[in-house]
This record gives structure tokens, C-alpha cells and sequence, in this order.
């Protein structure tokens, strides 16, 4: 049962790490998408970032910010009486970071689509502008929604370079699938590698077949 | 016929292009707003609507300041009560007939018209549970004309509903609007660049060019000479 533990932490992780995406990546894509200001610039360059740095890099400055030393890790330290660093709340936080453009782009690419026509008609009709995104927003962008949660959870369950940077590898609290399979390798392990890899694929692939079946069940973005 | 005032002292500029527009205005049932593509009339339509909150100057209705830019006021679109038919419709798509009317009924501000008076008056029985994407364009016109009457608006703003609809389908909308004027039904702006249109429905109109407002149609008043530019 051991064997499955870091399956199950990367699930943990993966989940933690899409729900905080999704709370902080639809404001941030919504913005990206409708902003008039010419920052959007700067920040659509800022959260692409991940998806051309080496995660080595961004592990090395995400560890260097959650180091007890740094400011942020200071602070979380002196706060919660934990360190960032090797932590599992650290590795959400990497996660995050690291699977950002990956709920972002879907969503904002979404609310692009949408545009802003539905809505004004609804703001005309009474509706608030958060009533609006909830009820005429939200629902025409299910298919970007859908695509983001896929695309977060399986890039936080692929997480490598970063997660070994942040995390280490502590059984329980860090030691995520792609890690416990390095290691399983490096020792020669294979069984164990086997079992874990095949797992996720599964698992991987059972979850991308069931969000594009129901994918297909979604209104269509308007054209 | 209900009334309305409209007090107009507001410049809005999108680009290379601006809009001008001052004066007093007085009518009942609907006024016309006529001019050529690119003149104007929708975008003066967007500012009463509130669509563009950096139009600056003031706007009234009804003796209520909706914008101010000296005061920086601004009333949000959801709250003005000023419902728009767009010449696109803009029916919510994941939402029945039904759906978009009820849509509107359920977020409006004052006492609205029954749903089964509106189904009625403009003949969507038959329609309720149809998605939007099956309905032609003649009917997704009055199915939009009756979601902004279910707002209960003080103002009506119809911008060319019928452009785009074939001669058929534009007897029918036509129509639906005369009986909504006749009958009581919320003041309105009719938008249009066919004259023809605004003299079958508006009691009066106003004219719009390169983004400057003039008036005709009821003869000078004391109210429409206040617009100035006069043609």
C-alpha cells in the first residue's frame, strides 16, 4: 500500500493546486481578457513565463523565496511555525505558480470568445456585473473552464524539476509520483516505477477522456 | 403613452471619431433616430445605455443625472432601467426562450409587465422551449424586444432591429412595435438609417450625422431648437 502514497500525495497536490488556480487564474484571465489598461502587456509576458523557463530555474527562485531567510519565507515561518521549503503547502504554491499560464490562456482565450456584447445586453436587462459574469460568463465559457482543469491538473501531476527544487523528497509530504518514480528508477526499482507510471497514465487519461466527453455536452462559446 | 425627458450635454470620442450631442428632449411613444452608417446613432444609444462611461458631459433622464463627468457619476448600465434591443438580438445562448425572458423578469428594478402579456402581445407561445440558435431572425428580434420589456425599463432603446431581417420578417417586428406603441408600452428610441421605418413608427425624429444631432420631424419646438444644429 506504501508504493501508493505518493500517487495519492500528487492527486492531493494536483487537486489543491487547480482549485487555488482556478481562484486566482479566472480574475487574472478575466482581466487579461477585458482590461483596457496597457500593463496587460507586462503580466499576459509575466504568466506565460513558465511555459518557456526551465523549471529548474523557476525551482531555484521559488526555493530561494521560501527559504526562511527570504522575506516570504520568513514570514510564513514566523506565522504558521513552518518553513515553506519542503513543505506540501510549499509545493501548492510552486504548483501555482508553475501551472499558471496552463488555467490562464484557456480561460482567458474563453472570455476573449465571449466577449463583451452578452454581457452588456445583461447589464442592460439588470444585471450586476457579477451576476453577469456568474449567470452569462461563467456558463458560455464551460469548454475554457473544462480545458483549464485538465490542463492545470495534469501539468501539476507531470511537475518534476520544480517539485524536486521546492520539495526534496519526504515521504508523505513531498515525495510526489514523478519523484518516487526517479528514484524507484535510479535504484532499479522497476516494478515499483511500473506500477506508479502506469497509474497515472491510467488515471491521466481517464480524467482527460471524461472532461472531453463532457466537454461535448457544453453551449458553444459564441462565434 | 408614457413620457419622457432626455436632457443631453455629453461628448464621447472613440478615436478619429466624435460624438456631439446637446440639447433638451420631450416626447411620448417613440422617437425616431435617423441617419447614415457611421453617423452616430448607436454609439449615442451606448452612452444612454451606459455602455460608454468615458463619455464625458451629463446626461438626464427624466430629471435623474445618469452621468456626470464634472462629478465623475457614472450610473452603472444595470441600473439606469435603459434596456437596449441591439441589432444583433444578443440572446444569451445557453439559455431557452424562456430562459432569456425570465432572465430578464427576474432582475427587474419596478413593476414589469406579466410574462403571459408579453408571450401574448408579441405571439412567442409557440417558442418558449426552442433554443435561441433555432429561431429565425424575425422572431429572435421580438423574443429580444420582449426580454427588455420583462425589465421594466424607463426607456427603451431599439438599435435597427429589423437591418438585417427580410422584408417578411420585418412586417412582422414592424407590427409587433406598433401595437407596443399603441398599447402603452415603455418611451423608445428607434434607430435606423431607413426613413421609411421612422416615419411609420416615430411620432417624431431626430437626425444624426458625422456624430452631430439635429432635429425634425414634429417641427421646431422649444425643446428641439435647444439641440441646435439644425439641418
Amino acid at each position: 500500500m506504501n508504493d501508493y502514497g505518493p500517487l495519492w500525495l500528487t492527486l492531493k497536490l494536483a487537486a489543491a493546486a487547480v482549485l487555488l488556480l482556478l481562484v486566482i487564474g479566472t480574475p487574472l484571465a478575466w482581466w487579461l481578457a477585458h482590461g483596457r489598461t496597457r500593463l496587460r502587456l507586462l503580466f499576459e509576458a509575466a504568466v506565460a513565463l513558465p511555459l518557456v523557463l526551465p523549471p529548474t530555474i523557476l525551482g531555484f527562485y521559488l526555493l530561494l523565496m521560501m527559504s526562511p531567510k527570504s522575506p516570504v519565507g520568513g514570514w510564513w515561518l514566523q506565522h504558521t511555525g513552518h518553513t515553506l521549503t519542503f513543505s506540501f503547502t510549499g509545493l501548492v504554491i510552486a504548483s501555482v505558480l508553475y501551472s499558471l499560464p496552463f488555467v490562464v490562456q484557456p480561460l482567458q482565450t474563453a472570455f476573449e470568445a465571449i466577449g463583451r456584447r452578452p454581457l452588456e445586453a445583461a447589464w442592460t436587462l439588470g444585471a450586476s456585473r457579477l451576476d453577469a459574469f456568474f449567470t452569462i460568463a461563467a456558463p458560455l465559457a464551460l469548454r475554457g473552464f473544462a480545458t483549464a482543469v485538465v490542463l492545470g491538473f495534469a501539468h501539476t501531476l507531470g511537475e518534476f524539476g520544480v517539485v524536486l527544487m521546492v520539495g526534496g523528497s519526504i515521504p508523505g509530504e513531498t515525495r510526489v509520483v514523478s519523484v518516487a518514480i526517479f528514484e524507484a528508477v535510479e535504484r532499479l526499482d522497476y516494478a515499483t516505477a511500473h506500477t506508479l507510471s502506469l497509474s497515472l497514465l491510467a488515471f491521466s487519461y481517464c480524467v482527460v477522456l471524461f472532461v472531453y466527453a463532457l466537454n461535448r455536452r457544453f453551449p458553444r462559446v459564441l462565434p | 403613452m408614457a413620457g419622457c425627458t432626455l436632457r443631453l450635454d455629453c461628448e464621447l470620442r472613440l478615436g478619429s471619431f466624435a460624438l456631439l450631442a446637446q440639447g433638451d428632449l420631450r416626447w411620448h411613444g417613440m422617437l425616431g433616430l435617423c441617419g447614415p452608417s457611421g453617423s452616430g446613432k448607436s454609439s449615442l444609444l451606448r452612452v444612454l445605455a451606459g455602455l460608454e462611461p468615458q463619455a464625458a458631459g451629463r446626461v438626464e433622464l427624466n430629471g435623474e443625472c445618469l452621468q456626470d463627468s464634472a462629478h465623475k457619476v457614472s450610473v452603472a448600465p444595470h441600473r439606469r432601467r435603459v434596456a437596449c434591443v441591439f441589432q444583433d438580438a444578443r440572446l444569451f445562448p445557453h439559455l431557452s426562450v424562456a430562459g432569456n425572458l425570465r432572465y430578464a423578469l427576474r432582475r427587474a428594478q419596478a413593476p414589469a409587465p406579466s410574462f403571459e402579456a408579453v408571450v401574448t402581445q408579441l405571439q412567442l407561445q409557440p417558442l418558449l422551449e426552442r433554443g435561441v440558435d433555432a429561431l429565425s431572425g424575425g422572431e429572435t428580434q421580438r423574443v429580444a424586444l420582449a426580454r427588455a420589456l420583462l425589465s421594466a425599463p424607463r426607456l427603451l432603446l431599439l438599435d435597427e432591429p429589423v437591418s438585417a431581417l427580410d422584408p417578411q420578417q420585418r412586417e412582422a417586428v414592424l407590427s409587433a412595435l406598433e401595437r407596443l406603441r399603441d398599447s402603452g408600452g415603455p418611451p423608445m428610441i428607434y434607430v435606423s438609417h431607413a426613413s421609411t421605418e421612422i416615419a411609420r413608427l416615430a411620432q417624431r425624429t431626430l437626425y444624426i450625422a458625422e456624430g452631430r444631432l439635429a432635429t425634425a420631424g414634429a417641427g421646431p419646438s422649444a425643446e428641439s431648437s435647444a439641440l441646435g444644429l439644425c439641418t
